[in-house]
């Protein structure tokens, strides 16, 4: 089956969806590649990620096509027609047969790009520049397509001609919504494919930059200019992202986050020498640079307030500041405070969540006044999963052993305290979970563990025949 | 040599000279641990803005940190504490568990925790995080031996907890001491509970810590008590045994004022 083909195998009369068999039998010295759908669709987004440069509302038409929102943007590159040309040709020169066209609404750019390449439609004038179209320019169903040929509807003018509710009740609501997009009433919106950041500031170069020293001087540069357009609207930049572009169509995106709103570039300037320090692959210039574009993704509007001579606020300023860098450059995800959480299962009593996001609540959280005058409870040291552990005899059913394996070691246990039961919680859990007794436990050398028995003696942990099976013990942690 | 280049290594022997010498060292703070001896043996205490180093068998993992948390929670004086740890040190010995440490007396609210991958990254942290002066203390726990923590890297841990203030805790669980430039280096095992009675309340935390280096005193070995409710260490202390309470119909001969005011 033909997936695709070019100009001159379409002069030959061939057609997508033909089996090959018939193509080959028309033309046979045809060149046949294997379609590759996903190499397609990634290209695609790598051009894609190119266009980026003209406008930053770029959306995937899929499986072949492009929109660019390039409303306000076209001034900067000299005009539509100016801009219209300048993608054409640098995507000409990479070996792509480009067909583009600017018109006020989506669809109706699409139609024309479907049949003629570089034409521009002026507002309103929508409606007849499509009108001597085919009807298949349109892109709707092949059935609706064949159906309007049929009809004797041959171009689109000929379609618009007929009133709109006879086009309805023959195709459908959603054709002539397609038709009326078109003829430029009403648009549909485009989906980009990422969100208009709320600042963005850029750099082009005649001549490509390909030096860190450039790079650094470049991105401080840019982040000043930044840094004064927020501060005109009283805002910082919690998420900021460099997107380099390089000469040949390549563009490498990196983003920062930080714990408050940055608006000094000095930070900026800071935090993306670490990540930039940090890349596990480095960022490669090639052939150089010839755009760097800072973009802040995420604002917050920033609290001016009177700082006094407490040090204990410079001493918070200066933590997230630390937590930043850190995180800059060896992740968000790994740089941790912790919260308590209700519950009594040891596992899940505290979580691990991100410190930029969550300093501040870590700072104030509320955890369990421990007893007073009694020994630590809870372990200082906790496993994830518990280690199960080999224990050779217990002379109580429900108590404690006398000994155990942990680790190919044999501990003697000389005291012991427990147990302490708890429950699974029930209203909570997915699959069974046993009841667990806990017993401190100190061995003949000092070591304190915290060991449990999963599971009730003889009461809930049964075979597949229903007989009871001895419960196993592990070692859940271990006391300073 | 030209006149400016004596100079200027005469400037940089001079800064060297006040770097290692002792007497700045002196000069700065010390915090006392609670055990009398060991403060004496540290002239007054820890000495703050400086590297102390804590190694332990592997399995004595646990009380290797409850040490080095003790010590942090002594050094810190309710400011943030900033602990570094490299993933497989977790696997071995244990994640370090919030719950346990308030169950210590400490105070969770105040630790970031950095899980860093490999030890050049946590390195690299820790000497960045050293020289920031909002934190109290930075502890840094290794597993195993490592080729990265040389001289150098020990070096560069010092300078910045020089500049800034802040002292950090080298963790160091499976591993041997090699030469380094902390100011204090110790073995740590976990110690026995009081013998006691079988119902008294056991399993407070205790070391057998040895002092293996001192850079301005001597060594030695002592049994330490971490005491969760005055949160410092002490000696360490049979249990007391209970006393009957004292008849409360006749007055206390030990307050014999309270007659004299009735």
């Amino acid at each position: 089956m033909i997936h695709a083909l070019d100009d001159a195998a379409s002069r030959l009369g061939l057609h997508i969806g033909q089996p090959l068999a018939n193509a080959r039998a028309m033309c046979p010295d045809l060149r046949v590649f294997d379609a590759d759908v996903v190499a397609d669709a990634k290209t695609l987004s790598d051009i894609a990620d190119w266009c980026d440069r003209f406008t930053p509302l770029v959306a995937l038409d899929p499986p072949h096509g492009l929109f660019l929102d390039i409303t306000g943007c076209a001034h900067l590159f000299g005009g539509e027609a100016a801009l219209l040309q300048t993608l054409v040709r640098a995507l000409g020169r990479q070996g792509f047969a480009v067909s583009a066209a600017i018109a006020g609404t989506s669809v109706c750019a699409r139609t024309l790009t479907r049949q003629v390449t570089g034409t521009i439609v002026a507002d309103g004038g929508e409606a007849e520049a499509i009108s001597r179209l085919p009807v298949s320019a349109l892109g709707a169903s092949e059935a609706i397509t064949t159906g309007l040929r049929r009809a004797g509807l041959k171009t689109i003018g000929d379609v618009a001609s007929r009133s709109a509710h006879e086009i309805t009740a023959r195709f459908g609501a959603r054709f002539s919504t397609l038709l009326a997009h078109a003829l430029g009433q009403g648009d549909a919106p485009i989906n980009p494919r990422k969100p208009l950041p709320d600042y963005i500031v850029e750099k082009r170069f005649a001549e490509p930059i390909a030096t860190d020293t450039m790079i650094a001087m470049t991105l401080s540069r840019l982040a000043d200019t930044l840094i004064a357009s927020m501060e005109k609207q009283g805002k910082g930049a919690r998420r900021l992202e460099a997107a380099f572009f390089r000469t040949d169509g390549v563009v490498r995106a990196i983003m920062v986050e930080t714990g408050r709103p940055v608006t000094r570039s000095a930070v900026i300037d800071r935090l993306f020498r670490e990540r930039l320090d940090a890349l596990a692959d480095p960022l490669d210039p090639g052939f150089g640079f010839d755009m760097v574009r800072l973009s802040a993704s995420r604002t917050e509007i920033v609290v001016q307030e009177q700082r006094d001579l407490d040090a204990h606020v410079h001493d918070n300023d200066e933590l997230a500041a630390l937590i930043d860098r850190i995180a800059a450059r060896i992740g968000g995800k790994r740089v941790v405070v912790h919260l308590p959480q209700d519950t009594h299962i040891p596992e899940c009593a505290v979580i691990a969540a991100p410190a930029q996001h969550h300093l501040a609540a870590a700072m104030q959280a509320e955890w369990p006044a421990r007893v007073e005058s009694e020994p630590p409870l809870r372990p200082l040291r906790l496993f994830d999963k518990p280690e199960p552990i080999k224990v050779p005899f217990a002379t109580v059913p429900d108590g404690p052993p006398h000994q155990f394996t942990w680790r190919r070691a044999l501990h003697a246990v000389v005291r012991v305290e427990g147990p302490e039961r708890i429950a699974m919680e029930w209203w909570r859990q997915d699959g069974k979970q046993f009841t667990r007794d806990y017993f401190r436990i100190e061995d003949a050398e000092g070591l304190r563990f915290w060991i449990f028995r999963d599971g009730l003696y003889e009461g809930e942990v049964f075979d597949d025949d229903g007989k009871p099976v001895p419960p196993g013990w592990y070692v859940h942690g271990l006391f300073a | 040599m030209s006149g400016a280049r004596m100079s200027a290594l005469a400037t940089l022997r001079g800064q060297i000279e006040r770097i290692e010498t002792a007497e700045v060292v002196h000069q700065r703070d010390r915090v006392a641990l609670g055990h009398g001896e060991v403060d004496s043996a540290l002239k007054g205490g820890l000495a703050r803005a400086a590297i102390h180093e804590v190694f332990c068998e592997g399995r004595q993992g646990a009380a290797a940190t409850g040490f080095v948390m003790g010590v942090a929670g002594r050094v810190t004086a309710r400011r943030p504490l900033l602990w570094v740890r490299q993933d497989f040190s977790e696997l071995e010995a244990g994640a370090l568990s919030m719950s346990g440490l308030a169950e210590l007396g400490l105070d969770p609210r105040r630790v970031v925790m950095v899980r860093a991958a490999d030890v050049e990254s946590a390195l690299r942290t820790s000497a960045d995080a050293l020289a920031c002066d909002a934190l109290g203390a930075v502890v840094l726990e290794l597993w195993g031996e490592t080729r990265q923590f040389d001289l150098v890297a020990s070096r560069k841990l010092t300078l910045a907890a020089q500049g800034s203030g802040v002292t950090g805790l080298l963790l160091r669980m499976a591993a041997q001491p090699l030469p380094s430039t902390a100011e204090t280096r110790w073995m740590l095992r976990a110690a026995h509970s009081p013998p006691g009675s079988m119902w008294s309340a056991w399993g407070a935390p205790r070391f057998d810590a040895e002092l293996l280096r001192n850079r301005h005193g001597p060594c030695g070995r002592w049994i330490m008590e971490w005491k969760c409710d005055e949160c410092q260490f002490s000696e360490s202390s049979a249990y007391p045994q209970p006393v009957a309470a004292a008849p409360a119909h006749r007055a206390d001969p030990a307050v014999p004022w309270q007659r004299r005011t009735a």
